[in-house]
C-alpha cells in the first residue's frame, strides 16, 4: 500500500486507497457518475499490487461477483451511485442473509431515477437500510472529508469482516469529488474474518452472534444459500423456528453493537440549546454555520453522524436530552430527520434541500436564527 | 443413482427433492459419474447454481462447496469466485429459465469472457419451480400456465447463442443419452475455458401434463424420439427437423 505520508487526493481516490490498505484484493464494478474514478483507480492499483479487477456487465453482476469472491476468501468491494445501487439491492439482501462480508460504496447523486447525474444528493439513506426485502441489517458510514473517504473505507472493511455483514460507505458527490490533503499512516487496525476448522458457518453460541467463515476450497464443503438455512447451510424452507432464529440473529448481531459501531462527533454542544445534526458534506456547511452563529452569541452546536446504520440512537438520544430543539439539514426530504425524531423528545426540524446542490451555510444559519426566536 | 455415487453426496442429505419422472435427478447422478471417472477432488470443486428446481441439483446435495445464489445470477457469482481463486474447479448447474432468461445477459457475457466455468443448463423448456409458466426455451405452440393457447414466440437456440457469444466448448444432450452426456461433461471438466452443455430434462409435472405427455414414460419416450444425433439430422428437411432436437457437439473444443 501507499507509504506513510501526506497525499493530495479526491475522495474517490482516497476511498480506493483505503480499501487497499484494509486488504481489499477484489473489485467488480460498472461505470457510473460520480463514482467511476474509484473503479478506475482500483483497476490500475489492483493490477499493480496483484489483486483481481473485473468490469462486469451491470451492477447486479458486480455485487454478485463481489459476493462470490468473498466466499472464495477475498476482501471484496464495489462502488456505484443511485441507479446502480438500486440494481444491487436484491444481492445486498443475499449478502446480509448469507452473512457475507463485503463493502459497497454508494456515491450519492441527485435522484430519483437518473435525476441529475453529476449533481449531489443524499437520497439513498433509507434505501441503504431498507432497499432489499425482508428484515435484515447493514452497516453504513458517512464520510465528510477526503480523509474520511479513506478512514471510513478502512473501517467499513473492518466492520464487514468483524460482523459478517455488508458494509456501506454512503458518500455523496461533493465529498467524492472534493480534493484535499490527507494523512496516511501505517498504524491502522485491520480486522480479518474469524476462521475455525470444522465449526458451523451459519450458527454460533458465541456471544457476538458472528459465526466463523471459511472459504471455498479449504475442504470445509460449504453449503451457502440465500434460502433459510440451518447452522450448516442446509435449506430449511418450512421450519418456523429455524427461520425465526436466523432472522433474529442476523439482526441482533448488528443492533446489539449499535454503540460500538456508532461513531459521532460533537462540536459546541456542551452548553447548546439548539443542535444541528448532520452527516456527509452537509456536516461541513453545518459546522461553518454553527461557528458563525456562535460569534453572534447563539447557543448552537453540531452533532455529526459518522455512522448512519445502525442508527446511532444512543448518541442522538443523549444530544436530544440536552437541547430544546434540533435542526437536521440534509440533501433529501428529511430521511435522517425522521430517524432523529424517533430518538428524542424535543422539537426536530428538517431542512431538506433537493436541488442538486449542497445545503449552503446561509440556509442553515437562517433556519437556526428563526428557530431561536 | 447407484450407491457408488453416494460418496459424492453431502452427509445429511436425505431424499431427492425432485418429482417422480423429473430428469434433474438423472442429471444429478450423471454429473457425479463424470466427476467420478475424472477422479476430481471434491474439496476443490465449487458448484454454483441460481434459483429453480435445477439449482437444487448440486445444492446442497453435492459434497463439495455449493453456492446457491439468486435467480439468474449464478454465473456472476461464479465469475467472482473463479477469478479470485483460479484453483477452484467451478461448475455452474442451473435451469433454462435461470441461465437464459433472467440470467441471459450474464450468460452471453460469461461466454464472451471465456473464463473457465463449466456450465450445465438443465433445460426442461419451462419454469418448473414456479408452476410451469412459459420460458425463453419453450417451443412454439407448447402450452404452459401462461400460454394456454400455445407459446406464440420462438425459443432460444442456446447452443448457437453461447457459441456466437464466445463460448469455447458447446454441446447439447438429453438425459436419455447418458453415455454421450457423461463424456461431454468430462470434456468440459478437461477444457480450460467457458463450456456450456445444454441438457434436455423432462418435466412431467409442469410441461408434460399440459402437453399431452402426462406420464413420465411418455415424456421420456418423446424425448428419445425427438433427440437425434447430428449425423441423423443431416439430409433431413426443415419440416422434419422442426420436431427434432439435434444433439451432439455444437462447438467441439480443442483437446
Ligand atoms: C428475482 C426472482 N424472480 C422470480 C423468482 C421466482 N422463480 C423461482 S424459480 C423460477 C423459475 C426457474 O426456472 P428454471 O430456471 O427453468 O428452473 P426449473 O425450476 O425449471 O428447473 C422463478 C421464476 C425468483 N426466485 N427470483
Ligand atoms: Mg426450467
Amino acid at each position: 500500500m501507499l507509504p506513510e505520508g501526506m497525499y493530495y487526493f479526491s475522495g474517490n481516490d482516497a476511498s480506493a486507497e483505503g480499501a487497499l490498505a484494509a486488504g481489499c484484493r477484489f473489485y467488480a464494478g460498472y461505470p457510473i457518475t460520480p463514482s467511476s474514478e474509484l473503479m478506475e483507480r482500483m483497476a490500475a492499483r489492483l493490477r499493480e499490487i496483484g489483486g483481481v479487477f473485473v468490469q462486469m456487465e451491470d451492477e447486479i453482476a458486480s455485487i454478485s461477483a463481489v459476493i462470490g469472491a468473498a466466499w472464495a476468501g477475498a476482501k471484496a468491494m464495489t462502488a456505484t451511485s443511485g441507479p446502480g445501487f438500486s440494481l444491487m439491492q436484491e444481492a445486498i439482501g443475499y449478502a446480509a442473509f448469507t452473512e457475507t462480508p463485503c463493502v459497497v460504496v454508494d456515491v450519492q447523486r441527485a435522484g430519483p431515477c437518473t435525476g441529475q447525474a453529476t449533481k449531489v444528493g443524499a437520497g439513498d439513506i433509507m434505501q441503504a437500510r431498507w432497499g432489499s426485502h425482508g428484515d435484515y441489517q447493514v452497516i453504513a458510514l458517512s464520510p465528510w472529508s477526503v480523509q474520511e473517504m479513506y478512514d471510513l473505507t478502512v473501517r467499513a472493511f473492518n466492520l464487514a469482516e468483524r460482523f459478517r455483514v455488508p458494509a456501506m460507505l454512503l458518500a455523496d458527490e461533493a465529498v467524492a469529488h472534493l480534493r484535499e490533503t490527507i494523512k496516511i499512516s501505517d498504524a491502522k487496525e485491520i480486522w480479518d474474518r474469524k476462521k475455525r476448522t470444522g465449526a458451523s458457518p451459519f450458527g454460533t453460541d458465541e456471544e457476538d452472534g458472528v459465526p466463523p467463515m471459511p472459504a471455498f476450497g479449504e475442504g470445509e464443503r460449504l453449503a451457502v444459500t440465500g434460502s433459510t438455512h440451518d447452522d450448516w447451510g442446509f435449506r430449511k424452507t418450512d421450519d418456523p423456528d429455524v427461520h425465526a432464529r436466523l432472522v433474529a440473529r442476523i439482526n441482533e448481531k448488528v443492533l446489539r453493537q449499535e454503540q460500538a459501531i456508532g461513531e459521532t462527533e460533537s462540536s459546541f454542544l456542551e452548553d447548546a440549546d439548539t443542535a444541528v445534526i448532520a452527516y456527509g458534506f452537509t456536516a461541513r456547511t453545518s459546522l461553518y454555520a454553527v461557528k458563525q452563529l456562535r460569534k453572534e452569541g447563539l447557543k448552537v452546536g453540531l452533532l455529526r453522524l459518522k455512522t448512519l446504520w445502525p442508527f446511532p440512537e444512543s448518541a442522538v438520544g443523549r444530544a436530544g436530552g440536552c437541547v430544546k430543539r434540533i435542526l437536521v439539514p440534509e440533501m433529501n426530504r428529511g430521511q435522517v430527520a425522521g430517524e432523529v425524531r424517533k430518538c428524542v423528545r424535543c422539537d426536530v426540524e428538517p431542512l431538506g434541500l433537493t436541488n442538486g446542490e449542497v445545503v449552503p451555510p446561509d440556509a442553515i444559519t437562517d433556519a437556526l436564527r428563526r428557530m431561536a426566536r | 443413482m447407484t450407491r457408488a455415487m453416494e460418496q459424492y453426496l453431502r452427509p445429511g442429505v436425505k431424499a431427492t427433492p425432485f418429482c417422480p419422472g423429473c430428469g434433474h435427478g438423472i442429471l444429478m447422478g450423471l454429473i457425479l459419474r463424470a466427476i467420478d471417472q475424472m477422479k476430481m477432488d471434491m474439496k476443490k470443486m465449487l458448484f454454483v447454481s441460481g434459483i429453480g428446481c435445477a439449482a437444487w441439483i448440486p445444492s446442497p446435495h453435492y459434497d463439495g462447496d455449493t453456492l446457491h445464489t439468486l435467480h439468474g445470477r449464478a454465473l456472476a457469482f461464479a465469475t467472482g469466485a473463479k477469478l479470485y481463486n483460479p484453483d477452484l474447479t467451478v461448475m455452474v448447474i442451473s435451469g433454462d429459465g435461470d441461465l437464459s432468461s433472467i440470467g441471459g445477459n450474464h450468460l452471453i457475457h460469461a461466454a464472451r469472457r471465456d473464463i473457465d466455468l463449466k456450465v450445465i443448463c438443465a433445460n426442461n423448456m419451462i419454469y418448473g419451480m414456479t408452476g410451469g409458466q412459459v420460458a425463453s426455451t419453450t417451443p412454439v405452440g407448447k402450452k404452459t400456465a401462461t400460454t394456454a393457447e400455445g407459446n406464440p414466440y420462438r425459443p432460444f437456440d442456446l447452443g448457437r447463442l453461447v457459441t456466437a457469444a464466445g463460448a469455447t466448448y458447446v454441446s447439447r444432450y438429453s438425459v436419455t443419452q447418458p453415455v454421450s452426456l457423461i463424456n461431454s461433461i468430462k470434456k468440459a471438466l478437461r477444457h480450460k475455458g467457458f463450456s456450456f452443455i445444454e441438457v434436455m430434462s423432462p418435466c412431467p409435472t409442469q410441461f408434460g401434463r399440459r402437453n399431452r405427455l402426462d406420464k413420465p414414460e411418455d415424456l421420456v419416450a418423446d424425448l428419445m424420439e425427438r433427440c437425434i444425433p447430428e449425423e441423423d439430422a443431416e439430409g433431413m428437411s426443415e419440416a422434419e427437423l422442426a420436431e427434432k432436437i439435434v444433439t451432439g457437439e455444437i462447438l467441439p473444443c480443442r483437446e
